[in-house]
């Protein structure tokens, strides 16, 4: 009887079938969001960084680095969450931002312990690093919205590590995007509410993942 | 190495089939598959027809029950359908067909353990309402505008299952085709449908 359900199925399917527009490779798709975004990117930083002080701060190697793992963390993250949209490939492109995101809060831990582990920034506690914890998840928000619009047309199978894979590629952007505009070193303060939007910003995309992933 | 030739247990990302007869076969599925992307119906009836005994004993893996196993495939099938844009010919076919049929089992799986886990289930919801002892507690509702109201009440997929099994009489298998949802996900909407019906009559009475 159920495999007769079956061959009823597969008549139907077959009946109702329309032509369908093939989906681009992951890679391609997620290299156009990140040019996208880069392009937008740069057209902040010439109008709005205080690029002198970004260079100055970018003569300490340690700091380069956490830049560099910020941002590479964000290009592997989003990869990683396009190729996961799609059935048959490997698990394991999870793993890609692993180690980038390992050097990012390294690098970062390694500032705080150069700044003495203060809880005080600049401007006492906490002070602009309170704006960070704006940028970031204020960043995210559109960042967001243009990522997972071109995921949603994968329609992921399994939209748990999409969608952790997609928010940390946002979160990571809009972190690498804010060393542009960062005035001084980072502090464990600084640290701290960094990571606690970047956690922010996973914790939503992936609590609304369904919403966010729906079928167009 | 199993009856279609494919080595890895996890099949979701398994590589392409290793015998020769196999590979081919799995390139024949590729232009079947991609020919259905253009809008081929008979190459894609002939496609899920040639794939079903392969998607069976995926699914197999996961679970014992003939009737479970049945609903697996027809799940697999419904979802294949749905991403079938996704599908790169460039790409070997079966890790793809493997990975939407392990996913399909798992999401079976995990669905079964919730239901069982905090609801006990009746066989008479399943039932039409042509047997007037199965709808006691229907019959109060006097007229289809009220009926209707109270549908309205309901969220939108359990309306949508409730709407298709037991007004529209669709079997299951059309159901799903028609409003996207899993078989499973049609009988545990239409359950959860009654029960909230039920409530919503019996508050009204009150």
């Amino acid at each position: 009887m159920a495999a007769v359900q079956t061959d009823r199925l597969i008549e139907s399917l077959a009946a109702q079938l329309q032509p369908v527009r093939r989906l681009h490779a992951p890679l391609l798709r997620a290299l156009l969001w990140l040019a996208v975004v880069s392009a937008a990117t740069v057209l902040l930083i010439m109008r709005e960084a205080h690029l002198g002080i970004f260079m100055q701060r970018m003569a300490t190697p340690r700091v380069a680095v956490d830049c560099i793992a910020t941002g590479l963390t964000a290009i592997t993250a989003v990869i990683a969450a396009f190729e996961l949209s799609v059935p048959g490939h490997s698990p394991l492109w999870s793993a890609l931002p692993l180690p980038p995101f390992l050097l990012w809060l390294g690098s970062s831990g390694l500032g705080c312990l150069a700044n003495g582990l203060s809880l005080h920034g600049p401007n006492g506690f906490a002070g602009e690093s309170y704006v960070c914890f704006a940028f970031i998840v204020g960043a995210s928000v559109p960042l967001a919205a243009a990522l997972f619009w071109m995921l949603r047309r994968a329609r992921p199978i399994a939209p748990l590590p999409v969608a952790v894979l997609g928010t940390l590629g946002v979160a990571a952007t809009s972190a690498f995007i804010l060393q542009f505009f960062h005035p001084f070193d980072i502090t464990a303060i600084d640290l701290a509410l960094h990571l606690a939007a970047v956690a922010l910003v996973i914790l939503v995309g992936t609590a609304w993942r369904r919403k966010l992933l729906a079928a167009p | 190495m199993g009856k279609f030739g494919i080595r890895s247990k996890r099949l979701h990302y398994a590589r392409v089939p290793t015998d020769p007869t196999l590979q081919e076969r799995d390139h024949a599925w590729s232009q079947l598959m991609a020919a259905a992307q253009s809008g081929d119906r008979i190459a894609y009836e002939r496609l899920l027809r040639e794939i079903s005994p392969l998607v069976r004993a995926l699914v197999r893996r996961h679970c014992s029950n003939r009737a479970d196993i049945e609903e697996m495939v027809q799940d697999t099938l419904l979802t294949l359908h749905r991403v079938r844009h996704t599908y790169d010919p460039s790409r070997p076919f079966c890790p793809w067909l493997a990975a939407i049929a392990w996913r399909r089992s798992i999401d079976a799986l995990r669905r079964r353990m919730r239901v069982a886990r905090y609801e006990t289930p009746e066989q008479g919801v399943y039932e039409t309402f042509s047997e007037p002892a199965a709808n006691s507690d229907m019959e109060d509702v006097r007229s289809s505008e009220e009926l209707a109201d109270l549908l309205q009440l309901l969220p939108a997929r359990q309306r949508e299952a409730l709407q298709a099994l037991k007004l529209k009489e669709m079997t299951l298998v059309e159901a799903s085709a028609a409003s996207g949802q899993s078989v499973a996900a049609l009988k545990v909407n239409t359950h959860r449908a009654l029960k909230a019906l039920r409530a919503l009559v019996s508050g009204r009475e009150r």
